[in-house]
């Protein structure tokens, strides 16, 4: 079921999550390729948000978190003992559903994270190449000294992906950047992704299964199965591949179903 | 075509548009929303009318004595009646304000931090906000003789005993529940995601509250802060215990002036408004007006502030 991937940057090796008693996905293996796009996609509510926190510890700010098994990072256990959340953070960004700007200017909203990651560089130059690599430099070039605010719903998030680029992580993760974005901005973010690729790994959640076709080389696709003895629904890896054969030559029934749209 | 009267389905006749959607001034409903109107219009003018009121007869009383003199001369002596001035007392009331400050913001402010960002919900948090709460609640005067025992009493400031110093304390005990309350609510405004935005590229809790959180919530913490400096000017039993009277200018020999007896223009206003000399009278009605507008000024600052942040 799951393809053999040579370059792996991230794999889950057996990783059960619970959120106190509530069982949220459980089992999942999988390995993350190298400068590829990998889409998580399925129903809601079948763990793709969760699995995509435990990759860079984002689920350490929920009290009732635990976990079960491993995420290796270049093979070192994210969750090891010794491991600090704060520099896995560094290594694997993160842009969120919402466009979460500081209320800070555009400049300082890319300059922040940089500083204190301790860039010394030109910052005037990295912020330049950040929003240019965003694709967002020509419609705020002009306005670097005001509030991030200040932009539309569509450059906002393409602020907060320069901002995670600022940062030179390894590894870009997604929480569906475009869920609240209108076409055209998705389309721009999607270009914006296409370009990333060169130079990052991107691991993204989306519900908008085109989405999926569109920007990723992998696609996962999570289904959630009432399991005996858990209250509710629990999540699992159904199937993981190429993004051409998940979508044109899917080994399950279910994931058939889900990509021709008869579910979810 | 069926008129009304003979359509089966027709379950209400409606009178002719023409009378029926005019506004009737007499019907009894509006004749009962215009008065409740009133009455609560009348409601709330009566409200705001002690400060209307309090403003102007202090104004009226103590008006006489409102010069520049007043800034810079000391109170007569009993029975004379130059100079006319209370320079010590707004001196003394901006230094115990002050200090009160300098104590109440950073361990408010901090107490705040740790109740939002770090304790949140476990029991322990829980308790000291419902202790908080409950030394808002207080009175005043308790905070002052607390005050006097452990500090006065025991003369544990350099052997001083009534100073400033003990007053502002006293004053700062007053503050910690405003701004400690104002900043944990002000923090909690704060969404989830822009903590998370500075912990997803790698920030420090220290850094995100420091840089992103703070900063976020900068004009609801001042907005409590000035509102709690403006309460606390105001209290006179707390400094009946702790800061005392003092005719005379601010010692400055006496550590800057902190570890001496100080005149501030609440307890000014007790102890010259019982006197049986029409200048010292007429004095306590000018502090009570500068009082006033002093606490008006506070609070006209906290709502820029506000509003400051709502742009």
């Amino acid at each position: 079921m799951t393809p053999s991937i040579a370059d792996a940057i991230i794999s889950c090796d057996n990783v059960t999550v619970n959120y106190g008693a509530f069982a949220a996905v459980r089992n999942i293996f999988l390995d993350i390729p190298r400068h590829k796009v990998t889409a998580f996609i399925g129903p809601s509510g079948c763990g793709k948000s969760t699995v995509l926190r435990c990759f860079n510890r984002m689920n350490d700010l929920i009290e009732s978190f635990s976990m079960k098994g491993k995420v290796l990072f270049h093979g070192q256990d994210l969750y090891g003992p010794r491991v600090d959340p704060v520099e896995v953070r560094r290594r694997i960004g993160m842009v969120f559903q919402k466009p979460n700007p500081f209320p800070k200017t555009i400049y300082e909203n890319i300059a922040f994270g940089a500083r204190i990651n301790g860039f010394k560089g030109d910052m005037d130059e990295l912020v330049e190449t950040s929003l240019r690599r965003a694709a967002v430099w020509d419609e705020c070039k002009d306005k670097l000294q005001e509030s991030g605010l200040s932009l539309s719903g569509g450059q906002q998030q393409r602020l907060c992906i320069a901002r995670a680029i600022a940062v030179e992580p390894e590894v870009i993760l997604m929480d569906e950047p475009c869920s609240a974005l209108d076409p055209i901005s998705t389309l721009k973010v999607e270009e914006t992704l296409h370009a990333l690729k060169k130079n990052f790994t991107i691991v993204i959640v989306t519900h908008n299964m085109q989405q999926a076709v569109r920007v990723s080389d992998m696609t996962a696709f999570y289904n959630a199965v009432d399991m005996e003895g858990s209250d509710g629904m629990v999540g699992y890896l159904a199937e993981y591949n190429e993004t051409r054969e998940i979508f044109n030559n899917p080994k399950s029934k279910d994931t058939e179903e889900y990509v021709t749209g008869r579910f979810g | 075509m069926t008129s009304n009267a003979t359509n089966p389905m027709a379950t209400t006749c409606y009178p002719p548009a023409a009378s029926g959607l005019t506004y009737n001034p007499y019907a009894p409903r509006n004749v009962w929303n215009r008065a409740m109107n009133l009455l609560a219009a009348l409601f709330a003018t009566i409200a705001v009318l002690p400060l209307v009121v309090v403003t102007l007869y202090v104004l009226y009383k103590g008006g006489g004595a409102i010069t520049p003199a007043i800034f810079t001369e000391l109170p007569p002596a009993p029975g004379l009646s130059e100079p006319m001035g209370m320079g010590n007392a707004i001196i003394g009331t901006a230094m115990v304000t002050g200090g009160a400050a300098l104590v109440a913001i950073p361990v408010g402010v901090g107490g705040g931090i740790y109740l939002a960002e770090v304790a949140r919900k476990g029991w322990f948090a829980q308790s000291i906000r419902f202790g908080v709460n409950v030394l808002a609640g207080v009175p005043s005067i308790i905070c002052g003789l607390f005050i006097y025992a452990l500090v006065v009493n025991t003369r544990i400031l350099w052997g001083e005993s009534f100073s400033a110093l003990a007053g502002s304390l006293a004053l700062a005990v007053l503050m910690l529940p405003t701004i400690v309350k104002t900043t944990d609510e002000g923090l909690k405004l704060v969404p989830q995601e822009l903590r998370m935005g500075a912990l997803g590229i790698g920030a420090s809790r220290f850094v995100t509250i420091t840089r992103v959180v703070l900063p976020a919530a900068v004009s609801p913490i001042a907005t409590g802060v000035v509102l709690g400096i403006a309460r606390a000017a105001g209290e006179t039993a707390p400094l009946i215990f702790t800061a005392l009277f003092s005719p005379f200018w601010p010692d400055w020999a006496s550590g800057w002036g902190l570890l001496a007896p100080t005149a501030t223009l609440s307890v000014q206003i007790y102890n010259f408004g019982i006197m049986p000399f029409e200048p010292q009278v007429q004095l306590a009605w000018a502090a009570s007006f500068i009082l006033v507008v002093m606490i008006l000024a506070a609070n006209l600052l906290a709502r820029w502030l506000a509003h400051f942040s709502a742009s």
